[in-house]
């Protein structure tokens, strides 16, 4: 009944969707605008419609539909209801119909919005959302249906199909295959809203963008309107990123948080586009310059973002040949090549309303350094292609199959990003119009002190390598250089107003939002960078055997095997529990349990255990063979230094973002 | 104005060059070249030193390990690399177990520190990251394991069509 019923209503909001897309064309053609208002109606009762067939779909799974495929795959009945309902997103056909609600909501707030001075847009943003829409129900309904269900036939097989075949009777599983254990994890729980969130988000200033090309109104007035979903996509694929990271950090059980696989780039590289397309508007609205290079970025990140949407769910990427033989994959590309095609061919043919209004003069003014940070946003965009391409390229023209690990992307990016901690210190200096050597020097001797000491006094204590060396120099003069800002800031409120500290940086920031929040998030970004570089240059392990009572040693510490315990959960899993005791300078600090679970379907799960401190994380893992027995256990040891940098410069990331962001009293 | 203008020029291709050099170099550091069994035969000595990415079936009697120094060693026989071929000859299982069975399959012995994995049994998929040491043994530092019978069990209860 439910699946029928929720069937029905994707269909419905198809074809109501592909009027809104009609409607809005007419009307804009037309001149008419009760077509245009018809169009933007049409698209905001999408909302509430595909609202219902995700709840029909969420009640599905929640009460234990097993006939129903999607719910079979993805749901049993040991799950709690919480995981029930996330399951929504747990496999491909329910993170697509999750995505086409988040587009619906979303396309609906920007509609309901009030356009008295931009009504010439409206029609565009219906069409641009509209379409994408479309789109993906239509691969929901005719591909990744989730409502389809399990039939067996008179001949004794189970198909899955939405309908009855002929003689065929409704088949219902007692159970259900369950989700994935390795996604039973709260950081996989939102590590795929968050994701799609910023996905989605990008569309909106998307449409505007195309918006403006279409009707040539080419001014900035598309990156005012859009300026808030830009911040909040660039936010949520951020914290996407990071929690994805945190995910693999907790629950792969391989002492890493990142490991340059083809669906973690297809996740970061709209990232890629999309953070210098937030700098680099910045451009267009105080200079007018770079207009069509703002509007190639958006073009990009969208057509990116369609892509992650497709690789980061499917797995399509893991085999060459299951591209060709799954149906969604042609038509991914030819959608994405499509709107690729169409929206650059619109940007060419307005290029010449788009030209400077100024023209950019010294390599050291803020806007030229703006660009270089774009270049090199590309360069490690490049780079990122080049190593999902590589394989395909090179089988195709040696015939021979090659591929490059995370060494390759650690070694091409890793300068690349060097290069941007260095801009973050220098941009924020430099003058619009014109700097110069003289007036960046002037603005920067004080902080250029303590960073030039740096290197020194971190190799005084014995820190020889050169990356590091290099590395932590670099985010030292970020460090030094933006807090000098502030304090700039600070003392010039204190002097003036005769404020306290405390009452100066927070009117300081206040006052400035958007410069200082961006500064705070310059300073998380390094803060962040600290926590890479002490995990990827610093790790050192070790394996070994551990009879009872019998230890290891890594990196200062002691690691003494103590007791095992092996035990059945309540929810079905068997669990091989060890206990093992940390000592540092034969001082005992504490217990950790590293931990081998064996889910009934006999997918395994190795939860590390962790002892974590601001200057290290020593990470356990009971690595699972046999034999494992109280006597004798095998465990891996990683000894990460300063990882958890990382996760403390995401929360301060979205600090930075919300003073950056928080709404101002009105201004428009 | 020009000069101005060219400036920036310069400098952009600048920058593209040295992302150029970065991937091209990069590339050729790090490259992994997929080859199976009877290739890295023929190619002999001359692929030391390369780094490598193999698949071959694991023979089950041939598995030694060492629970104390975590050293492990077992042979692999060639099974093809390319997946219409491995279809062509009755699919995955078939040509692994095929592979084990013949004696006059090349065969290439192993040798790896770390865990036993549990999957490392007779007529398992090995595919393994390393490289041909002058000895003639393939050092691996990454392996990784597929059993086709497990997965066969692993389809639903017999639903089909999906």
């Amino acid at each position: 009944m439910f699946a029928e019923f929720g069937f029905g209503i994707l269909i419905l909001t198809f074809a109501l969707s592909l009027f809104a897309v009609g409607a809005a064309v007419f009307g804009y053609y037309g001149k008419s605008d009760r077509w245009v208002e018809s169009a933007r109606r049409a698209q905001q009762l999408t909302f509430p419609l595909i609202t219902l067939a995700a709840l029909a779909l969420i009640y599905l799974l929640v009460t234990g539909h097993y006939e129903v495929k999607y719910v079979y795959s993805v749901t049993d009945v040991t799950m709690p209801l919480y995981l029930k309902v996330t399951a929504l997103w747990g496999g491909q056909p329910g993170s697509l119909l999750f995505w086409s609600w988040l587009l619906s909501a979303f396309a609906t707030a920007v509609t309901l919005r009030k356009w008295d001075r931009d009504r010439e847009f409206l029609p565009w943003v219906v069409v641009v959302t509209s379409v994408t829409l479309t789109f993906f129900l239509a691969l929901i309904i005719f591909f990744e249906n989730p409502f389809v269900r399990w039939w067996q036939t008179l001949s004794g097989d189970f198909v899955a199909q939405m309908f009855a075949p002929s003689g065929g009777v409704l088949a219902t599983p007692n159970n259900g295959e369950g989700l994935n254990p390795l996604l039973r994890h709260p950081g996989m729980i939102i590590h795929p809203p968050m994701l799609y969130l910023g996905f989605v988000s990008f569309v909106i200033p998307y449409a505007f963008a195309i918006a403006a090309l279409v009707t040539g109104r080419t001014d900035d007035r598309w990156i005012r309107l859009t300026r808030r979903w830009t911040l909040m996509a660039w936010l949520f694929l951020s914290c996407g990123l990071v929690l994805g990271m945190r995910w693999a950090y907790d629950v792969l059980g391989w002492g890493g948080y990142w490991g340059w696989d083809p669906v973690e780039i297809a996740a970061l590289m709209p990232w890629l586009t999309g953070t210098p397309f937030l700098h680099s508007v910045m451009i267009e609205e105080k200079r007018g310059m770079l207009k069509p290079w703002n509007i190639f970025l958006i073009i990009l990140t969208y057509s990116l973002v369609i892509f992650g949407t497709f690789l980061t769910r499917s797995g399509v990427l893991s085999s060459v040949h299951a591209f060709a033989q799954s149906a969604i994959g042609p038509m991914f590309f030819t959608f994405i090549g499509a709107t690729f095609i169409i929206s650059a061919a619109l940007l060419i043919t307005r290029w010449k309303d788009l030209r400077a209004s100024l023209p950019m003069n010294s390599m050291l003014s803020r806007e030229a350094l703006f660009l270089l940070n774009n270049l090199l946003f590309m360069g490690i965009l490049i780079v990122c292609l080049w190593g999902v391409l590589f394989p395909l390229i090179s089988e195709l023209v040696t015939g021979v199959k090659v591929t490059v690990g995370p060494p390759f992307y650690e070694r091409a990016v890793g300068p690349l990003f060097g290069a941007l901690i260095a801009l973050m210190g220098i941009a924020p200096l430099s003058a619009w119009g014109r700097s110069t050597v003289r007036t960046l020097g002037r603005a920067m001797w004080k902080p250029a002190i303590p960073t030039v000491l740096t290197p020194v006094i971190l190799f005084a204590f014995g820190m020889r390598n050169w990356i590091a060396l290099v590395g932590f120099t670099l985010i030292a003069f970020v460090l030094f250089i933006t807090l000098h800002e502030y304090w700039r800031g600070v003392r010039a409120r204190m002097n003036a107003q005769g404020e306290g500290f405390f009452t100066a940086l927070g009117r300081l920031a206040a006052r400035n939002r958007r410069r200082y929040g961006g500064y705070l998030i310059h300073i998380a970004l390094v803060v962040m960078a600290i926590g890479i570089l002490g995990i990827e240059v610093f790790q050192t392990t070790t394996q070994k055997s551990l009879a009872t009572g019998e230890s290891l040693d890594i990196s200062g510490y002691t690691v003494r095997y103590d007791s095992l315990a092996q035990f059945d959960h309540t929810d079905g899993r068997y669990v091989t529990r060890a206990v093992l005791s940390v000592f540092k300078d034969g001082e005992f600090l504490q217990e950790i349990y590293p931990r081998y679970d064996l889910y009934p379907s006999g997918q395994p799960m190795t939860i590390a255990g962790v002892r974590t401190t601001l200057a290290d994380d020593l990470y356990v893992v009971l690595v699972n063979w046999e034999d494992v027995s109280t006597a004798l256990a095998p465990f891996k040891v990683y000894h990460n230094p300063l990882i958890n940098w990382l996760w403390i410069g995401s929360i301060l990331f979205i600090i930075g973002y919300l003073v950056a962001a928080w709404p101002e009293k009105e201004q428009e | 104005m020009l000069a101005g203008r060219s400036k920036f020029f310069i400098g952009g291709l600048l920058v593209l060059a040295a992302v150029v050099y970065l991937i091209i170099t990069s590339t050729q550091a790090n490259a992994e070249y997929f080859m199976t069994v009877d290739e890295l035969h023929a190619e002999g000595q001359s692929a030391a030193g390369k780094s490598l990415r193999l698949s071959g079936a694991v023979v089950g009697e041939t598995i030694q390990y060492n629970p104390d120094t975590l050293t492990l060693t077992f042979e692999v026989a060639h099974v093809p690399g390319d997946n219409a071929e491995i279809e062509a000859q009755g699919g995955l299982a078939q040509v692994l177990h095929d592979a084990v069975v013949d004696p006059a399959r090349t065969r290439l012995t192993v040798s790896y520190t770390g865990a036993k994995p549990d999957l490392l049994q007779n007529e398992a998929q090995a595919i393994m990251t390393g490289h041909l040491g002058e000895d003639g043994i393939f050092y691996a530092d990454e392996l990784l394991l597929k059993c086709p019978t497990k997965y066969e069990e692993a389809v639903p209860e017999q639903v089909n069509g999906n």
